[in-house]
């Protein structure tokens, strides 16, 4: 077909109202923490020491990791969405998570005596956390694949690893509700390897299915 | 045709957007122009029709229009989505190539330097000396090689790089001072 033929094709094919990227990431995000809530209260649900955990700052720093990496996560896909858009300072802030991380590891690391470390690090719940993290986050990861095949992605396997991130973001979130192995040390590795079990499913996702 | 630049181009766009047929075909001709000219650039071995990469960009436009930010620059989403679809089609070629977003960000700054009429391609030989003139045209306009052209004229390849070399440090000093002219 000629150009210009198809030009003329297009040109009469009505445009419509576009709805904004934005909102339908938005969209994709809330859905995805629906079902990884519904998935969390089926399988897991809340640690029975709730109330007093809650005021314990351990339990608190792993949601603000979560959430951080869920937040930049989502920054940076958002951007990697759409062609031409400058995602080099999101890709950057995906650091923080990790960054805090780190600090809250040295930092722990002075609190406890050094025959602790290993049976800290080892925790109770390492399988549990390995097993139910990523069962937690497949579903946000299916939403925000479908998400990235509507955008425009012209990296697609890193988008899709980018949201992996968030899908292991938001999972973790919900699982460390449940966990009672608290310390930065254990989140340091499991929840690091989940999350990353996530982003490499999000990466070879992606690259099957959100190319255009 | 006068280039259009990006404030316009985005203007047609956002009409086209709102419902402008009429601004959706002009950008889509714009942007058919400005894609050709890169795809020319870049396809340089041959094996992939720029037209191709032409009309899977403006395909691509239609269908991810979403994509584009409103309120932000059109240039490089449209230059992004033409550059996705030149490594797609390298790709499938088989052949791997890396594009330097260099390349990318000069085709911003100068679009009106890429196409030129065959008229101002003959004003542009005519400024040369004769020498120069047959060995320009045979490489630039014919597309015959250096070794090609040099056994052409019956020279030695040094002989048509210098003529080559000189011939257009000539028309780039002839055009650069026209543009400073019109300043």
């Amino acid at each position: 077909m000629d150009t210009s033929e198809l030009i003329k094709k297009l040109t009469s094919d009505p445009l419509g109202p576009a709805r904004s990227l934005s909102t339908v990431w938005l969209l994709a995000v809330c859905i995805s923490i629906a079902i990884a809530a519904l998935v969390f209260f089926a399988v897991l649900g809340l640690r029975s020491d709730i109330e007093a955990a809650l005021e314990t700052p351990r339990f608190l720093f792993k949601f603000l990791v979560t959430g951080t990496l869920a937040v930049s996560a989502f920054n940076c896909v958002n951007a990697l969405s759409r062609p031409g858009q400058n995602w080099r300072n999101e890709v950057l802030c995906l650091a923080i998570a990790p960054a805090l991380l780190a600090m809250a590891v040295v930092a722990e690391l002075y609190a406890l005596p050094s025959d602790s470390w290993a049976a800290t690090t080892i925790g109770r719940n390492s399988m549990v956390c390995l097993t139910y993290i990523p069962i937690i986050g497949l579903g946000p990861l299916a939403v925000f694949l479908w998400t990235l095949r509507y955008t425009a992605p012209t990296k697609p396997a890193f988008a899709g690893s980018v949201a992996g991130l968030l899908a292991g973001g938001i999972a973790a979130t919900s699982y460390a509700a449940q966990c009672n192995d608290d310390s930065p040390l254990f989140v340091a590795i499991w929840y690091t390897i989940a999350v990353g079990i996530l982003a490499i499913l999000g990466a070879v996702g992606a690259n099957r299915i959100a190319r255009w | 045709m006068k280039r259009k630049d990006e404030p316009e181009l985005a203007r047609l766009m956002r009409a086209a957007i709102s419902g402008d047929e009429r601004a959706y075909g002009d950008f889509l001709q714009e942007a058919a122009c400005l894609v050709r000219g890169l795809a020319r650039r870049m396809i340089v071995h041959g094996g992939i029709d720029p037209e191709d990469i032409v009309q899977e960009t403006l395909l691509a436009i239609h269908l991810k229009r979403h994509t584009w930010r409103q309120d932000g620059p059109i240039m490089p989403w449209l230059y992004a989505i033409a550059r996705y679809k030149l490594i797609d089609a390298f790709r499938h070629r088989g052949r791997r190539v890396e594009i330097e977003i260099g390349e990318i960000v000069e085709t911003f700054a100068g679009p009106a330097s890429e196409t030129v009429s065959d008229q101002d391609i003959g004003h542009a030989l005519a400024t040369l000396a004769p020498g120069q003139r047959s060995v320009v045209a045979s490489i630039s306009v014919d597309g015959r090689s250096i070794s090609e052209t040099a056994k052409w004229l019956g020279m030695s390849e040094t002989a048509v790089r210098v003529a080559f070399h000189r011939g257009l440090v000539a028309i780039t000093g002839r055009f650069g001072q026209k543009k400073n002219g019109y300043k």
